[in-house]
C-alpha cells in the first residue's frame, strides 16, 4: 500500500479510455504544485495510458499498483 | 511545460458508428495531454457532425468480416442487419463503459479538440452551416493542411 496522503480523489472505475485521461487532466488542472492526487480507475489500460499521460504532462506517477480489478494511483501535480 | 504543445491532425472520412469513434477518442487523449487536437471531417465523415445524422450513425454489416455476427457475414446484406449490428455495436460499447459519440463530442468541444467542417462536402452533399452542430469551423482542404503542417501526428480514419 502506498502511504501518500493525497489532497484530492478522483474516482475513474467504470469508464473507458479516452475518459479516465480526460478526467485526470480536469482533476489535475484543479490542484496546486505539489499537491497529490489519489485516482483509482478501471480501464485495463490505465497504467500504460496513466504513466504516458504522465510522461507527456510533466505530472509525475508516485505509484501505480492493481488492487483486484481497481488500479491506483498517486500523482503529483508538478 | 514551456515547450510547444504537440499537434495531432485527423481526417475523419468515414461516417460509419465505429469510425466515427476512433477520432473523438484520439483527439479527447491528445487535448487530455496537454496537446493539440483538430478533425477533419470530410465526405461521410460530415455525419459525425450533422445534427440531425449524429445519434444515427451505424455499423456496416455488409462486407465486414469482423462483425461478430452470429450469422454467416453474407446475410449482412438482409434488411434489418444493419440495424441489429448497430445495436449490438451499441451495447457491447455500453458495456465496456465507452462513452457515447454525443458524449465524445462534447468534451472535445470542451477541451478545444478544433473540429472543421469540409466546406467542400456541405456543397456537395447539399448540407448547410445551421445542419451542423454548434462549436464547429468551417473550412477547405489548405485550411486542414495549413493545420496538419504544424503536426506532428497525422491520421487518416
Amino acid at each position: 500500500m502506498a502511504d501518500w496522503k493525497e489532497d484530492a480523489y478522483l474516482d475513474a472505475k467504470n469508464l473507458a479510455c479516452s475518459m479516465p485521461i480526460v478526467k485526470l487532466k480536469k482533476a489535475i488542472d484543479g490542484l496546486q504544485s505539489g499537491q497529490i492526487l489519489k485516482m483509482e480507475a478501471t480501464d485495463p489500460g490505465s497504467i500504460p495510458d496513466v504513466k504516458a499521460w504522465s510522461d507527456r504532462t510533466g505530472h509525475p506517477v508516485l505509484s501505480a499498483e492493481q488492487q483486484g480489478k481497481v488500479f491506483v494511483f498517486y500523482l503529483k501535480h508538478s | 511545460m514551456t515547450e510547444k504543445p504537440k499537434r495531432l491532425a485527423i481526417i475523419a472520412s468515414k461516417g460509419t458508428l465505429d469510425m466515427a469513434y476512433v477520432p473523438l477518442l484520439l483527439s479527447t487523449a491528445a487535448t487530455a495531454m496537454g496537446m493539440e487536437a483538430g478533425i477533419f471531417f470530410t465526405f461521410y465523415g460530415m455525419n459525425i457532425i450533422r445534427k440531425d445524422r449524429q445519434n444515427k450513425l451505424f455499423v456496416a454489416t455488409v462486407g465486414n468480416p469482423a462483425m461478430p455476427m452470429p450469422v454467416p457475414n453474407i446475410l449482412g446484406m438482409l434488411p434489418g442487419m444493419t440495424s441489429m449490428g448497430t445495436m449490438m455495436m451499441k451495447s457491447m460499447m455500453k458495456k465496456a463503459n465507452v462513452a457515447t459519440i454525443g458524449e465524445l463530442l462534447q468534451v472535445a468541444r470542451e477541451t478545444g479538440v478544433r473540429l472543421i467542417c469540409c466546406t467542400m462536402t456541405m456543397g456537395a452533399f447539399g448540407v448547410k452551416e445551421e445542419d451542423i452542430i454548434d462549436g464547429v469551423e468551417f473550412g477547405g482542404a489548405a485550411m486542414f493542411l495549413s493545420y496538419a503542417a504544424d503536426a506532428e501526428i497525422s491520421l487518416f480514419v
